[in-house]
């Protein structure tokens, strides 16, 4: 691989940019649970379509909170970190060397 | 004026501000005008297409028979847009560096561009859209209807047919006017975007206003609906888990897979950074449009009569309730989730067909010949035309033999199942690089017809298409293959039963067939390129004007051309452009020009390729990867020529340096040679002059006195003869100025002459000679043999300091050569001086009476001539010297007889 993976530790900004990353990836799974957990209810008694529905459009509503949070935390100019560098060197090598 | 007429002019009036709107907007773009045009909320309203007239009305008409059901068709879309990250946005990075122009292009391109695979997807991808774009007319004609029903104006029936014939004509025609402009290299078409976007925003405030009058003017407010909703029969919580999540999974399936989706997700993509707002505005606006779903179709069932359509109640809440301009609006919100969704549909259709199906019989039926690109050109927008009219014309077909009748919702589902099944090919083909052709052909092969036998040929109804026997015993009588109850899994709905057999049987074959079969080579390529896409392409551009653009080319060519030279260029043109300043505009012939200048520095090939990257944002294809491979080979080549040239170049300054390290040491020699020379001539020419001079000016001198002195001079001026005769003899030898006479003898009589004459005969030294071996004919210059014979026998005489001197001579012959070796039994001659020996005016010793030390000299320089050599040779009983000459000689003197 790219031995410039090889850096452990990043700066501040990088590492937050990759902890958002992590959210992007995490999010829909989160969702998928919480859209999932209404089946668990009783029907009846327990679980009435008024009830669901204001759980349902609040887990949203919060969802696309934290949807937006991280597509903040992932904009800037180098949101694209986890590309492999070694492409760009490369091409630069390349150039340079013909040109 | 009645309802109805005043709903024909509000559309048509709807219609021409569409219009408008579409053809500001291209015109804006097409002067690379208006960023507004570009920005991502533009993107997000135009992924609103998902929200069709299903959606608008159907939702609430889906939620007054099964409750919160409906939901799931937005949290499907809703997990895949905040789940960007893994899917969406590899699929928006993939269809910009290919230049993807449809969902059918984009898994054909992965799959080795199988012309197969698209032709097979654009097919179903058309028979599972048709029905839903008759959806959409019939949509559209039950609006009307139910306009009509409450207008006093109007009597009689309105022919249905009549108005879905006219909305698919009008729809026909505003599609072939937007959408088919340009044959723009990617597929982008701004007026329609735009127009699009707009309707986003109407059919969301519709349903918006629809549901904020039905809340707080027909409930009384917030607590009164729930209080509604509690009390209707759709107030429990009753949602089969399978369906809950069978549909989630179905909606979120066909988010990704409809024909419509890719184009305004993809193709229309502008920017990917768009992708990053729309993961969570898109997700606000479907959940926007599905609030006040539940209470209007509470509020609906509570108030409508018996029997009503809740299909319709977005409409006929407010026009039963005296709230006709909002019934307008709501009537537009439909109308626009139609229009816009037909509009879309058709042109991602008709790229398909028409890139897939019409231009390759063509290019097939004119044999290829189209080298023209303006005859391609025209021809390609015709077929896209065509194709448009086609597609929207079955699509009215589908609603005139279906007689609109069944749910709105039901035709939805099933159409979602039928594009659900390119989900394995696009996905395998997007993360996994085993996935090949055959697999996904397979895979959708199967996928395909599950869903034609479980889902669409019974959706007909119960002997329309399939007959009865079929439907309830199976195919061929076998119960396990009943088309609701496949492998016996009865009970379940039938969306959903279809759904996981189709889509599981699709996916088992396609990994099934991807594990044992061999991808071509174009195939792996183009799975390394998909996958990998992060690897290879960089995020896309700014796109954001022209002079970005120019400032990244005039970095790249710097880089390429060097700095002056790309300045100079790029001021020139901007110059010529009228421009001040070194940034141009990046016109087509400025970017030909560059590409020529760029050309001669890295090849035509990799030219365009980095072109096309910074304007086109597209990566190279493989005819450019392999174009640039064949460039490189050449560079290559090239470049191992200079090599070896430069290696030439070195050996001869090697040598050269060699030569004047040589013409150096001889000019030392020279002035040594002078020095020695001057040396030589002046001493004997010292004593002659001494002498004379004593001779001269002598007077009284006894006669024997005058007679030494006398004999003094004479044995100078011989020896400076002879010394003179020396160098001159070394002179001609050097110069190869000799000329042999060469002539036949024998080496023992040759020895014996030799012996006689350095004065070896008078027994002063013993002479050992093996008689047998002397017998030797000869083929050479004997005279010149036998001064070299002389000199080193009256050599040996003379140096050797043994108390009995004595002299062998061996003769032996080996590898071709003769070799005569003279030994003495004498102290030899010092390791130090062994080397220099053979030099001019070398001598052992300078004690030792002799020669001017030219002998050896003479004797290399007669050797070397006569193609044989004479050297020393260590390691002997005493002095040793060995003379050798070719034998061939001796054979040539055999033959010459």
């Amino acid at each position: 691989m790219s031995p410039k993976r090889g850096s452990v530790f990043l700066a501040r900004r990088a590492y937050f940019q990759r902890r958002a990353m992590d959210a992007a990836r995490l999010l829909p799974v989160l969702g998928a649970g919480i859209f999932v957990l209404p089946l668990l209810w009783k029907s009846g008694d327990g679980a009435r379509t008024v009830m669901v529905m204001f759980y349902i459009f609040l887990c949203w509503t919060a969802l696309i909170g934290l949807g937006w949070i991280v597509s903040r935390r992932l904009s800037g100019p180098d949101a694209d970190v986890n590309r492999d560098p070694a492409g760009d060197a490369n091409e630069q090598v390349h150039v340079s060397r013909e040109g | 004026m009645g309802a109805l007429n005043v709903i024909v002019l509000v559309s048509l009036v709807y219609v021409a501000m569409l219009f408008c709107v579409a053809f500001a907007a291209d015109r804006a773009a097409a002067r690379g005008r208006g960023t507004w045009l570009r920005s991502p909320i533009v993107y997000t309203l135009s992924l609103s297409i998902y929200c069709t007239a299903w959606t608008f009305y159907g939702a609430v008409g889906f939620a007054a028979r099964s409750g919160l059901e409906y939901l799931t068709i937005y949290l499907g879309p809703t997990l895949v847009m905040v789940g960007w990250w893994w899917t969406l946005r590899k699929m928006v990075r993939v269809g910009r560096s290919q230049r993807i122009t449809s969902i059918a292009d984009l898994i054909s391109s992965r799959f080795g561009k199988s012309n197969a695979l698209a032709v097979f997807v654009t097919v179903l991808a058309v028979i599972a859209s048709t029905p839903y774009i008759a959806l959409q007319l019939q949509s559209v004609t039950i609006s009307f209807a139910a306009f009509a029903a409450v207008d006093p104006t109007h009597t009689g029936e309105i022919s249905e047919t009549g108005v879905a014939l006219w909305v698919a004509i009008g729809l026909m025609v505003f599609t072939i006017l937007f959408g088919t402009r340009n044959l723009d290299a990617n597929e982008r078409h701004h007026g329609l975007v735009m127009a699009i976007a707009l309707e986003a925003v109407v059919k969301l405030c519709a349903l918006l206003a629809v549901g904020i009058f039905v809340v707080w003017g027909l409930a009384g407010g917030v607590e009164q609906t729930l209080a509604r909703i509690d009390q209707s029969a759709i107030a429990r919580w009753e949602v089969p888990g399978s369906r809950w999540v069978g549909l989630t999974l179905l909606s979120a399936a066909a988010f990704m897979c409809l024909p419509r989706m890719f184009q305004v997700m993809v193709v229309e993509n502008e920017e990917e950074g768009h992708l990053r707002t729309a993961s969570w505005a898109f997700p606000t606006y479907v959940m926007l449009m599905s609030l006040f779903v539940v209470p209007i179709a509470a509020v609906g069932l509570d108030l409508s009569p018996a029997g009503a359509n809740p299909d319709l109640f977005v409409l006929t809440l407010p026009l039963e309730n005296g709230q006709e301009g909002l019934a307008v609006l709501s009537f537009l919100g439909g109308f626009s989730s139609a229009t816009s969704m037909v509009i879309v549909a058709a042109i991602a259709l008709s790229t398909m067909v028409s890139n897939h199906v019409v231009m390759p019989v063509w290019l097939h039926m004119t044999g290829g010949s189209a080298v023209v690109s303006g005859d391609v050109r025209a021809v390609a927008i015709r077929a896209r035309r065509l194709s448009i009219m086609v597609i929207l014309f079955l699509g009215y077909l589908y609603f005139r033999v279906s007689g609109g009748g069944a749910a709105l919702a039901a035709i939805g589902l099933i159409s979602f199942v039928g594009v659900a099944q390119f989900l394995p090919a696009l996905l395998g083909g997007l993360f996994w690089r085993g996935a090949n052709r055959r697999g996904a052909l397979a895979g959708l092969a199967v996928g395909f017809a599950v869903w034609m036998y479980s889902l669409f040929l019974p959706s007909f109804g119960a002997s329309a298409v399939m007959p009865q026997g079929v439907l309830e015993n199976g195919l061929l009588g076998l119960a396990w293959l009943r088309p609701q109850a496949l492998f016996g899994a009865a009970g379940m709905d039938p969306v959903v039963h279809a759904f996981m057999w189709s889509l599981s049987l699709n996916i088992v074959v396609f990994v099934f067939v991807s594990l044992i079969s061999f991808p071509q080579p174009v195939e792996r390529l183009q799975g390394a390129q998909f996958v990998n896409v992060f690897d290879h392409s960089a995020p896309s551009g700014g796109w954001t004007g022209g002079l970005v653009q120019s400032e990244d080319l005039m970095i790249m060519a710097q880089r390429i051309m060097g700095a002056q030279e790309a300045q100079a260029l790029f001021g020139e043109v901007a110059r010529e452009q009228g421009m001040s300043g070194y940034l141009p505009e990046p016109t087509p012939d400025f970017l030909s020009r560059l590409e020529r200048s760029l050309a001669g520095s890295v090849g035509a090939a990799t030219a365009h390729a980095m072109i096309s990257q910074i304007v086109g944002g597209a990566s190279v294809s493989v005819q450019d990867l392999m174009a640039v491979a064949d460039e490189t080979a050449q560079i290559m080549e090239y470049s191992s020529q200079l090599e070896m040239k430069t290696e030439e170049q070195a050996r001869t300054a090697r040598q050269l340096r060699q030569v004047n390290e040589k013409l150096t040491q001889i000019s030392v020699q020279k002035d040594a040679f002078l020095s020695q020379i001057s040396h030589e001539l002046r001493t004997p020419m010292t004593s002659i002059r001494a002498f004379s001079e004593i001779l001269r000016d002598g007077g009284e001198m006894p006669p024997e006195g005058q007679r030494r002195y006398a004999s003094i001079i004479h044995d100078e001026a011989i020896r400076l003869t002879r010394l003179l005769d020396d160098l001159l003899d070394l002179s001609v030898l050097e110069n190869a100025q000799i000329v042999l006479n060469l002539e036949e003898g024998n080496l023992g009589a040759l020895l014996d002459r030799a012996e006689t004459a350095a004065g070896l005969s008078d027994n002063s030294m013993t002479v050992g000679r093996d008689a047998g071996a002397d017998q030797v004919r000869l083929y050479t210059d004997t005279n010149r043999l036998a001064q070299v014979f002389i000199n080193l026998m009256s050599n040996a005489r003379k140096y050797c300091d043994a108390d009995a001197p004595r002299l062998d001579i061996r003769v032996a012959e080996r590898d071709g050569m003769l070799l005569v070796d003279f030994i003495d039994n004498g102290s030899g001659i010092p390791a130090g001086q062994q080397g220099t020996i053979f030099e001019k005016f070398s001598r052992v010793s300078e004690n030792k009476a002799g020669g001017a030390g030219l002998g050896l000299a003479i004797c290399r320089e007669i050797m070397a001539r006569l193609g044989g050599g004479v050297e020393y040779l260590p390691g002997q009983t005493g002095g040793a010297f060995r003379v050798y000459l070719p034998v061939a000689e001796a054979g040539a003197a055999e033959a010459a007889q």
